[in-house]
């Protein structure tokens, strides 16, 4: 394509979406993705700047420009091959990848028109793989050398994938029933179908990857055991951030407050929207709150809502501006009715005799300086106490590393927080032979960042494998 | 899948399995649970863990039904298989030496009661052994319990079998006839675990409970199962399940235990469910 003779085209083509009517009634996905001729039309907008800006948003670079120019052409199957020679769960990520902070946000034509919608293009790609059958990898021959990685989640799923196609042996190891982590038990299926990522896991068994599900690593062995009893020659841990954080404030052991994992995984995981033909259990009462202002709240509105919520509510302690979701969901979450209540904080959670839940006491906030952190930070203006109705309350203020592997494991240094730390060039941990990456290092962060550190991960312990 | 090699039916709603989970025999110790789920369509439910055989690699459960998935595991047959089972999850008991300690099991509460008797008897404790049901029907693993107790007192709500009354009226004898327990340890339905607390809580006896909240993944990542225990906020599936009773807030969890009672009773409904056994004295869930 040469680029002077190109028209611009100031708008991305808009992508199909389930009517927010409908689809607040069910659990299928909102977006619906472009068709081929909509993504070809989309594609043919890049300028294929010779600096490539967008790809440094890309925590793994994926070559942006090149498969671009293969959609453009109508080369599907060329422009999928080169997405996935970065990026091992391209229908993942190009769902739920914060896209306007990463590739799109340095893309050229966001300049001055809107730039291209990268992540849409790449889910278009990865689906039309899974939809025709997913063409065979090539591993390397087998090294002998065996791998154990602990958990499932995107950064053990990218360190398996790669090191399997290096030729390693690798075993996951995942705590719960299915693989997958957040991607599974987290983000809601109108987000990201369940069979989508199983399509994306069944790519790593193709791969000669083993997983065992229902091993809880510190439970059934530890670290230490994976290494002097059965044989590993190396672990990657990738635990994820999965231990729910609560506000600490008085009722909020009471009946009908959850935390976000519980209302997700019993919703997403577990089934509960199709109680009772699934066993699980979901209570949603009329009046949501959902406490948090991120990529989890919003998820936990949306899912209220679709559970029979008649009013769900997000109450965050800052604005609008600096809730830390993505755009496109919060975009989402209010066409469908959720409502937002912002610069509010609860103090007390209120409850009935049966000690079920009644409502919230909140003060209101306003903000102040900014922080180190550079957001303005919240300051409660003092008197402002109300109380807001709620018969069902969602704590979703974020989540810490899981303790049980840096409990049972000998000599994993980690920070105050309880995160591992590692050397942010290897991922190697205080211990040798074990690395670990994604949320259980960085603390709760994105998908595609955890799938970097699983992609570094699998990188040096290649080369620990190969000097040993 | 996790193959049942022998169930036995103790009482027409308490049955025995012994299945097939060399992963979880390899490790398990007493005190501990596991959590199961028999389909794709099922829940996950925990069991204590009340034998484990390190060589077969079987992990011995018994469960009282009482609700909709306790009686469809009823309904599986040896040979048959169950699709989830991971464990050894929860801290393990402590295990040291007190001297004189109480071991006391009520209703299905015997069989997590079993190995940890064992296992301080091992530890050198001289153990009194008291097991209760509401009826004699519903007693089990008494040659089991005689076999690791130095003592033991047997009673039923209904006096068709031992001594007519509860576990706290045999506790209490036993206390005020040879002293103090160094330790007493009690594991069963909720209402009785905090009567024996607040009997133990007179003589100032240390007593250790097995608290079983409503649970889900049982790895610490969804705070369901949360409770307080000395005004802190606890998660029984990794920081119990055993916790000091005395600091147990118990009616926060039989509050907290019948949350989902409506859809539980949908569920038993659908699945045609005749007189599952629920005990009217509970307001939990039993053990
Ligand atoms: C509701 C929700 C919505 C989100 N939305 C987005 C989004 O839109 N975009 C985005 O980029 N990010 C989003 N995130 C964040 C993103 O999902 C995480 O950053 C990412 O999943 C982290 O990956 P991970 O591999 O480090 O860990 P996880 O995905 O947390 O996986 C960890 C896995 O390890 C398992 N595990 C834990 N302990 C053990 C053990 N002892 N033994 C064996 N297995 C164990 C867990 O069961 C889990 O399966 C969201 C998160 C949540 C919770
Ligand atoms: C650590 C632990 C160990 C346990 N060990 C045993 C045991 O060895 N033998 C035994 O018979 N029972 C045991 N239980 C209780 C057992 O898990 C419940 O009886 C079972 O889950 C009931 O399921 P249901 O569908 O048959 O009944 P339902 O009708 O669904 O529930 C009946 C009651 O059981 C409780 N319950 C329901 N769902 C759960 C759940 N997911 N997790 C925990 N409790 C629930 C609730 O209090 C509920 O009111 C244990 C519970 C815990 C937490
Ligand atoms: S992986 Fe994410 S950041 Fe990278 S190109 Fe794809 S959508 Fe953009
Ligand atoms: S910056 Fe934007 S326009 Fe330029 S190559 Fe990347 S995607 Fe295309
Ligand atoms: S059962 Fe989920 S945290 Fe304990
Ligand atoms: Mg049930």
């Amino acid at each position: 394509m040469a680029r002077e003779k190109k028209t611009v085209i100031p708008h991305r083509h808009p992508m199909p979406v389930q009517d927010p009517g409908l689809r607040t009634r069910n659990f299928n996905e909102v977006a619906l993705g472009y068709g081929e001729e909509a993504a070809v039309a989309e594609a043919a907008r890049c300028l294929q700047c010779k600096n490539e800006p967008c790809r440094q948003g890309c925590p793994v670079e994926v070559d942006i420009p090149a498969f671009i120019r293969l959609v453009a052409g109508r080369d599907f199957a060329g422009a999928i091959k080169k997405i996935k020679e970065k990026n091992a769960l391209p229908a993942v990520c190009g769902r739920v990848c914060p896209q306007e902070n990463q590739c799109e946000k340095y893309c050229t034509m966001g300049k001055k028109y809107e730039p291209v919608a990268i992540g849409r293009l790449e889910r278009f790609c990865a689906d039309w793989e899974l939809a025709g059958g997913v063409l065979p990898q090539k591993t390397a021959p087998p090294t002998g050398k065996k791998v154990a990685v602990v958990g499932s989640g995107p950064a053990g799923l990218t360190c398996a994938a790669d090191l399997a196609k290096l030729g390693h042996r690798v075993t996951v190891f995942e705590a719960l029933h299915v693989a997958g982590g957040v991607l599974m038990y987290g983000i809601p299926e109108f987000r990201l179908p369940k069979a989508v990522v199983q399509a994306e896991i069944n790519n790593l068994k193709n791969l000669g990857v083993e997983i065992q599900v229902n091993a809880v690593v510190g439970k059934f062995a530890t670290v230490d055991e994976l290494l002097e009893e059965w044989g590993f020659d190396a672990v990657f841990i990738g635990t994820g951030a999965g231990l729910p954080h609560f506000m600490k404030i008085p009722g909020e052991n009471a009946c009908g407050v959850y935390s976000a994992n519980e209302f997700l995984t019993r919703t997403n995981l577990m089934k509960a929207y199709l109680f009772p033909e699934y066993d699980t259990p979901v209570r949603v009462g009329r009046k949501v709150a959902v406490l948090g202002g991120g990529n989890v709240a919003m998820d936990a509105a949306r899912t209220a809502l679709r559970l029979g919520a008649e009013e769900s509510w997000i109450v965050y302690r800052r604005s609008r501006k600096e809730m830390p979701a993505r755009l496109e969901e919060v975009e989402h979450a209010e066409e469908e009715g959720v409502k937002f209540m912002f610069l509010t904080s609860p103090t007390r959670i209120l409850y009935n005799e049966d000690y079920w839940v009644t409502g919230l006491e909140c003060l209101r906030y306003e903000l102040g300086e900014p922080d180190s952190s550079g957001r303005r930070s919240p300051v409660a203006i003092a008197g402002s106490e109300f109380i807001m109705e709620a018969d069902t309350v969602v704590v979703a203020i974020g989540q810490g590393p899981n303790p049980l592997v840096p409990r049972t494991t000998r000599g994993l240094e980690c920070n105050k927080k309880g995160n591992i730390m590692v050397d942010p060039q290897t991922a190697a941990t205080s211990k040798p032979g074990v690395f670990a990456g994604g949320d259980v290092v960085t603390g709760a962060a994105t998908v595609i960042l955890a799938m970097g550190a699983g992609r570094i991960a699998a990188k040096s312990i290649h080369a620990y494998l190969e000097n040993r | 899948m996790y193959r049942i090699v022998k169930k036995e039916v103790l009482a027409p709603s308490l049955k025995l399995f012994v299945i097939d989970a060399p992963l979880v025999a390899r490790k398990a110790r007493a005190g501990q649970f596991v959590i199961l789920r028999i389909r794709e369509e099922g829940e996950r439910i925990p069991l204590t863990i009340a034998d484990f055989d390190r060589e077969k690699g079987t992990i011995t459960c018994v469960f009282q039904e009482v609700g909709k998935t306790t009686r469809e595991l009823g309904l599986l047959e040896e040979g048959e298989s169950i699709k989830d089972f991971a464990g050894p999850l929860g801290v393990p008991s402590h295990i040291e030496k007190y001297g004189r300690v109480a071991c006391i099991g009520g209703g299905v509460g015997v069989a997590p009661v079993f190995p940890i008797a064992r296992a301080l008897k091992e530890a050198g404790n001289e153990i009194t052994g008291i097991i209760g049901a509401r009826t004699g029907e519903l007693l089990f693993w008494e040659d089991r319990m005689r076999q690791v107790c130095d003592e033991l007192l047997v009673a039923t709500d209904d006096g068709s079998y031992g001594r007519k009354g509860f576990v706290t009226d045999l506790l209490k004898e036993a206390i005020e006839e040879k002293g103090n327990f160094a330790l007493c340890l009690a594991i069963g339905p909720l209402p009785m675990m905090r009567a024996v607390c607040d009997l133990t809580r007179n003589y100032s006896i240390k007593t250790v409970v097995s608290l079983n909240p409503v649970m889900v993944d049982g790895t610490g990542m969804c705070g369901c199962c949360r409770v307080t225990v000395g005004g802190e906020t606890r998660f029984v599936c990794v920081d119990g399940p055993e916790f000091d009773g005395h600091q147990v807030d118990f009616a926060e969890m039989a509050r907290r235990s019948v949350i989902y009672r409506p859809q539980e009773l949908l569920a038993l409904e659908r699945h045609g469910g005749r007189g599952a056994h629920r005990c009217s004295c509970s307001s939990g869930g039993e053990m």
